[in-house]
Order: structure tokens, then sequence, then C-alpha cells
């Protein structure tokens, strides 16, 4: 045996070595400095698991795109290689084909915003706008309000601009919008730059909550008191399933004219096609004028071929009907029953020790267990079923620790109740051994009685 | 040479083994043998006795890759393979295994004691926690007998969190540790077999980590963590350390390489194993090839000595000289 260094005896102490660096050395010193805040999001590595068959997956933002008809699909791809090969195949403007963002527009107005199709950017799904946005508006510092939880998938998008971001209180009406100004007013204090709230307003990922609408006028009359914006996301605002809808923050913010102090996020993710990777962004003039340089700079425009595909389907009929709409009723009724299926299998199975809210919408519900229940580590002890504990739903990774999002969309409903099956008998599991790990009274006493008395022999 | 190169894996560093797999696929075709990668699933053992490589090389980490399944599951078809031998493999998995063995070995591991599922639901261990906050100080350290990468890992600061943190611990295996926790600065020593067998340390990498110490999250992304090699201390504390390394390599009964995690006690005076890992990572961002680095082995050298472990299983006859003991 010996000791390390080729040539340098079996003794020779380690000295510094004057080599050029190489590897992570290398890498290290080259990165940026706004690298150190980048995170994987939602335990990654850990979902690496959960991608074999046999694991019932509830972890995943996705909706369920096995019911789009193939031979739907098929006629609009070869709509678009009959009339618009040639543009499908390549660059297109920095800002967008006006025809989808004419369906953009047509989306909007369904949820009361009246948008004028050249104040629109399109964009590579609606994650590129969170991108865009940081880019144009943060500097290193800046502060960003969100929910508390929060999108996961966000969380990455500001650190990566060495944005803070302070969670804010979420109830069942959605964002506390008195704490919203707390936290203006105390960051403000510290010195502090607060320049946006983030918020999902209907059916919030996670918390599946739908901010109400006396509080969308008030954290709009706040955004504009305090000067900062507010980033409106809403991915889910058709897939409503009950209740009435509400209007958009933005649409409320319109007064006859642009939004003024409304970034609003859109995206045909969640309504038609996470594939397709197509999503808008409508802003203030000048802030839109610098989303489209910044998008120059990423990408210098979304895939023409996808715009041209979304345009397609939003064109095309289904009988009397526009086959958008046929589909997208469709899916909010298949996603109905599916969350009725999982609210059901988690009051059966679960009952006592998880708390809910029941979304009117959306693709998920926000479970918190009994306290003492770590969702991290019961992840790891359910072995074939995954879902997103619920720390990855806040920056300090430490919150939420008892909570856990579920996807209810994604999953046939047989999948579904095994699911909540396979996590109630982990989280049974738990609780015994809880139970079994607490002390009788006066158990102090117990282990050193044994030794007194092992003493005494 | 015709190599198949045995990543992923069913544990919960699928991803991390994914990564390193990954890198040694490359290094060995650069090396210009003839490799293929096996994500080791269900059908392992036919894959492996359908494509009869001439050699694994194991890059699995976790259960199956370092517990000496794989490694008997290659005994058994016949297939030589890199690193340490399922005897091995198990010493090092099992930590408390691991440090009843090295304790016994005289070797300073943090006092701990170590306990299963059945302990807690069959003995009471509950009635023991109070003894065992007593004997071991608080803040003391929960975490799972066989996990890698830090998963389950919990500092304990309040007696009234320990339940939930053996609950946490019990996720990720059957059995726990529950360890006092040694402050000071965070050491690796790899160890790795020259073409001989002979077993080398290699300079010693400091882990300087942030707030919440070396997790899962931090180990594998570049920038989260400094890495610091050679590591910045006396010589006489580096060179103990390396041959603290060499002795815990040999009191296991190590082969090919490995990598062992100790803490240098804050006043300095003492070096504290916490475990041996029989298949380290070698991942960018890993400490392994950190260290080989450091001691002027490139990422191909390192890796083609890995390979030759495979071939030189038994070929180290002469009685082991630890250097400077």
């Amino acid at each position: 045996m010996t000791l390390d260094h080729p040539g340098q005896g079996e003794t020779a102490p380690q000295e510094p070595r004057r080599r050029p660096k190489s590897g992570l050395a290398l890498y290290s010193s080259l990165l940026a400095e706004r690298t150190r805040g980048m995170r994987s999001s939602a335990m990654r590595d850990m979902f690496a698991l959960t991608e074999r068959p046999e694991v019932i997956s509830l972890a995943g933002g996705l909706p369920d795109t096995s019911t789009f008809s193939p031979a739907l699909y098929a006629r609009l791809m070869a709509e678009v290689a009959e009339h618009s090969v040639a543009k499908a195949l390549q660059y297109g403007p920095t800002e967008g084909m006006r025809a989808v963002a004419e369906c953009a527009v047509e989306v909007m107005a369904e949820e009361g915003s009246a948008v004028d199709p050249d104040h629109l950017l399109i964009t590579t799904g609606g994650q590129q706008v969170l991108d865009l946005v940081c880019k144009t508006l943060l500097d290193p510092g800046d502060v960003v309000l969100a929910e508390g939880p929060t999108y996961p998938g966000a969380i990455p998008a500001f650190a990566a601009f060495q944005a803070e971001v302070h969670q804010v209180e979420v109830d069942r009406e959605g964002l506390v919008v008195e704490a919203v100004a707390e936290a203006i007013r105390s960051l403000r204090k510290a010195g502090r730059r607060v320049k946006l709230i983030y918020t999902i307003p209907n059916f919030q990922n996670p918390a599946g909550v739908t901010l109400s609408a006396s509080r969308r006028e008030a954290l709009l009359a706040l955004a504009k008191e305090q000067e900062v914006l507010i980033l409106e996301d809403n991915p889910y605002g058709l897939l409503r399933y009950e209740g009435e809808p509400l209007p958009t923050i933005h649409s409320l913010d319109q007064g006859g004219g642009e939004a003024e102090s409304v970034i609003y996020l859109g995206t045909f993710s969640k309504i038609f096609a996470p594939g397709v990777r197509v999503g808008w962004v409508v802003a203030p003039a000048p802030i839109r004028e610098k989303l489209n340089l910044a998008k120059q700079g990423a990408d210098l425009c979304s895939s023409p071929l996808c715009q041209l595909f979304v345009t397609a389907f939003f064109r095309a009929q289904e009988g009397e009907r526009p086959a958008w709409r046929s589909y997208l009723e469709g899916q909010c009724a298949l996603y109905s029953r599916r969350r009725d299926v999982m609210v059901s299998a988690i009051e059966r199975e679960l009952g006592e020790v998880a708390t809910f809210h029941k979304p009117q919408g959306g693709l998920f519900l926000w479970v918190t267990l009994d306290g003492k229940i770590d969702t991290t580590d019961l992840l790891a002890r359910c072995e074939l079923v995954a879902f997103v504990p619920g720390r990855a739903a806040y920056c300090d990774n430490r919150r939420g620790a008892s909570a856990m999002r579920l996807n209810f969309a994604g999953s046939p409903e047989p999948q579904i109740e095994e699911g909540i099956r396979r996590i109630a008998e982990a989280v049974r599991g738990e609780q015994g051994l809880l139970g079994a790990l607490q002390r009788p009274p006066g158990g102090a006493v117990l282990p050193f009685a044994g030794r007194r008395r092992k003493e005494q022999r | 040479m015709r190599v198949a190169v045995l990543k992923g894996g069913r544990s919960l560093e699928r991803a991390v083994s994914l990564s390193s797999g990954a890198r040694v696929e490359d290094a060995l075709a650069r090396l210009g043998h003839e490799v293929f990668g096996i994500d080791v699933g269900p059908n392992a053992a036919a894959e492996l006795a359908e494509s009869a490589p001439e050699v694994a090389f194991i890059a699995l980490h976790g259960r199956e890759g370092e517990d000496g399944m794989i490694q008997e599951l290659c005994n058994c078809l016949a297939i030589p393979y890199t690193g340490s031998d399922p005897s091995a493999c198990q010493r090092c998995f099992d930590k408390a295994l691991a440090k009843h063995l090295l304790q016994a070995g005289g070797v300073s591991t943090p006092p701990f004691f170590a306990f299963s599922e059945g302990a807690v639901q069959r003995l009471g261990l509950a009635g023991a926690l109070p003894r065992v906050e007593a004997l071991l100080g608080l803040p003391l350290v929960v975490k799972p007998a066989a996990q890698g990468s830090a998963l389950g890992v919990k500092f304990v600061h309040d007696a009234q969190q320990l339940p939930q943190a053996i609950v946490g611990a019990l996720s990720y295996d059957r059995k726990f540790l529950l360890e006092r926790y040694i402050a000071g600065r965070e050491l690796a020593v790899s160890v790795i077999a020259d073409q001989g067998g002979r077993p080398h340390a290699l300079p010693v990498v400091e882990v300087v980590a942030g707030p919440d110490a070396y997790n899962f999250e931090s180990r594998y992304n570049p920038g989260l963590v400094d890495l610091s090699c050679p590591a910045d201390l006396p010589a006489a504390v580096a060179a103990r350390a390396q041959a603290l390394a060499l002795r815990c390599f040999e009191l296991l009964g190590c082969h090919g390489f490995a990598r062992v995690d100790m803490i240098l006690e804050r006043d300095g005076a003492e070096l504290w194993v916490l475990e041996v890992n029989a298949v380290p990572g070698l991942t960018p961002t890993s400490l392994l090839p950190v260290a080989a680095e450091a001691a002027g082995i490139g990422f191909d050298q390192l890796v083609a000595r890995i390979l030759a472990s495979a071939f030189n299983r038994g070929a180290r006859t002469a009685a082991p000289s630890l250097a400077g003991s």
C-alpha cells in the first residue's frame, strides 16, 4: 500500500500542483455567478425513477394527450403540408405569426380580455414567458412576490436571474392580498426593490385554489398603488369544471385600452397540447418591446411548424363547431371525472390524515398530511407511485414538508385509485412507526433502570 | 475489449448512475474498447448473459449496485467486473456494519447506534431514545444505514424531532443509524489501485458546503458546493487522512477503488471516518474524478485503472504495509 502521489514516494506530503485546471475545477471557475442560484426543479433526479412503467406517476404537470384523435392530427398536418410547407420550414417573425396570435386572442376573449393580436408575443410555451419576463425586468437581488406554494417550475426561472422570491400565504380564496401588501411594505422598508407579483389566479398550481373576484380587484389596486407589475400566469383558466368563470386580472386592468400593470401569460399547453410548445405574453408596450428583443436573443422565433399546426387546429371544424371547443369540452369532462375519482379515493383511503381543497378546475390537488409526515421521505417509501413533494413548491425547500401535489388529469381512473391506495399504505406504515416511537411516560427512566440492575448483580 | 457499462438501475441514485455511466462509456470508447451500456432492470441477468461482455464496468450506485448484488450476479455468470467483490460491497453499503468493523479495527468513527424497523416495532426502541440522546448528545445525525448521496439524512437538534427523523430514514432503508454529530471539515479520500492492484490514496478533497451541509442536490450540481483539492491542510494531517483511507480500504476488503468520507474535527485533532463507498460516483461533480485529476490522473486514465481492477482480483498477495503507521 502506498500513499497517493505517483512519483513522489510513499510518504510524500501533498502539494498543490501547478497544472492547468481541468474537469470540475475548470468549469467551476468558468460558470457564471448566476448559475449558483440555479436549481434542478422538483426533485428531478428522484423522478428519474418514476419513468418506469410499473410506477404510477401522479407527479407530472401533464394534461392527457392520449384522447386527441390521430385522424384529426393527420388531417391538420396534411393541411399544413398542403398550404404552408415552405412557411412551416422557414424562420418566422419573432413576435409570432399573426394567425396563431388570433387564436390566442380567441382564447383570451373567452375569459373577458379583448386584445389586439399585434399586442401579443408568441413564445415557446408559457415557460419561455417566465424566462423572458425575468430577463427583461429583474436585476440580481430584485424581489419577486409569489404564492406560497408556487409553481415548482417557476422557481428555477426566477433563481436563474438571481431574483429573491418571497412567498406569500395562500388560503381558500387564493393569495392573501393583505399579506402581499405587508410584504411589500416591509421589504421596501428594508431597502429592497420589489418588482413583480407572480400569481396563478385560476386553479393555482399547486394549491388548486382560485383567486376570488374581490381579491383580483384588490391585488390590481395594490399593484397600481405600489407601482409593481403583476405577472398573471393563466394556463388553466378554461379548464373549469364547475362554478362561474372569473375575470382575468388582465381584463380588470384594461379599462378599454391596454393593461398597464399586468403582464399576461397564456399557453396552449393545457387546453391543447404541451408538445406544441406554443404560448404567448401580453404586456404593456414598453415591456413588450423589450420582451421581443429578449426573445430575439433567446431563439429568434418560436417554431413556425408548431404555430401553423395550432392555427390549423383552431380553424378546424367538427360538425358545426370549432374542433378546439369540442376537444376542450371533452377534456374538461374527463378531468372533472378524474378529479372526483381522486377526491373520493383520498377521502376513503387518507380521510383522517389528509386535508385538501377540492379545486373547481385545473389539473392538481394539493394535499396536506399530518404534520409529522415528511412527503419527500414518503416519496422514497412509495416505490411504485410518484407525486411532487410539497417542498418543491417553496424556495426555501423547507416549507410544504407535509404536503404533496397530485395530478389527477394525466392518469386513467383505475390508476388514480391504485396510486392513492399505495400512498395511503405508505402513510399508514409511517404512522405505525411514529406511534411505536412515542415514548412511554417517564421513558427516560427505563434504560437507566436496566443499567442499575445489571450493576447490582 | 467488449465492455458492458452497467448503469441506471432502480435505486434512488438512478440519475447519478446514468450520469456516471455515460461518462464512463465515452471514456472507454476513447480508450478503444467496444462499449455498450446496460440500463440495469428486471432483465439484467438475461441481458448480461446474452450480451456476454468480456468485462462489466459497474457504474451502478445504491441498492443492487453497491450492495454486492450486481457483483454476485457477475460472479454467477462468470463475467469479470470492476471494483469490490460482493462481501466487501455489503460491508461498505451497510454503514452500521462498516462502522462496527472500522471500530474493531481501531479506526475512529463517530459514536453511534444502529437499529432496524423491527427494533422500533418489536423491541420498544422508543424507551431507549432518551438514553441514546444522553450518550450521543444533540444535535445528532439520523441516517439510513444503506443509502448513498445523503438521501434521508437529517440533523436532529431537538429530541422532539427524533421520531420523525427516524421514520424519515426508514423510508430509505430498514435500518438506520443514530450518530453523534461531529462538527468539522468534510474530507473525502479516494483510493485507486494501480495496474498491479496496489491501492493508492489520492489527494484529499475538501467539501465546503453551504448551510444545509452536503445534500443530494448540492452533491450533483456544479457550483453549489466548493470542492478543494488538494485540500488546504497541514501536510501531516493530509498524510494521516490518506493513511486512514488506505486502512479503511484494507479493513473492509475493498478492491480496485473506493472513496472514504471523513470529518476533520474542528480542533484538527481527530479524523472521524463516516463511511466507505465501494462504487463512488464518476459524474463530472463527483469527488473521485476531482481527486484523480489533482493527482495527474485524467478521467480516461482513471477509467482504465478501474477497468484493470476487473482482472487483478487476488493479484495483491503481498502483505499490506501501511505507510506511516
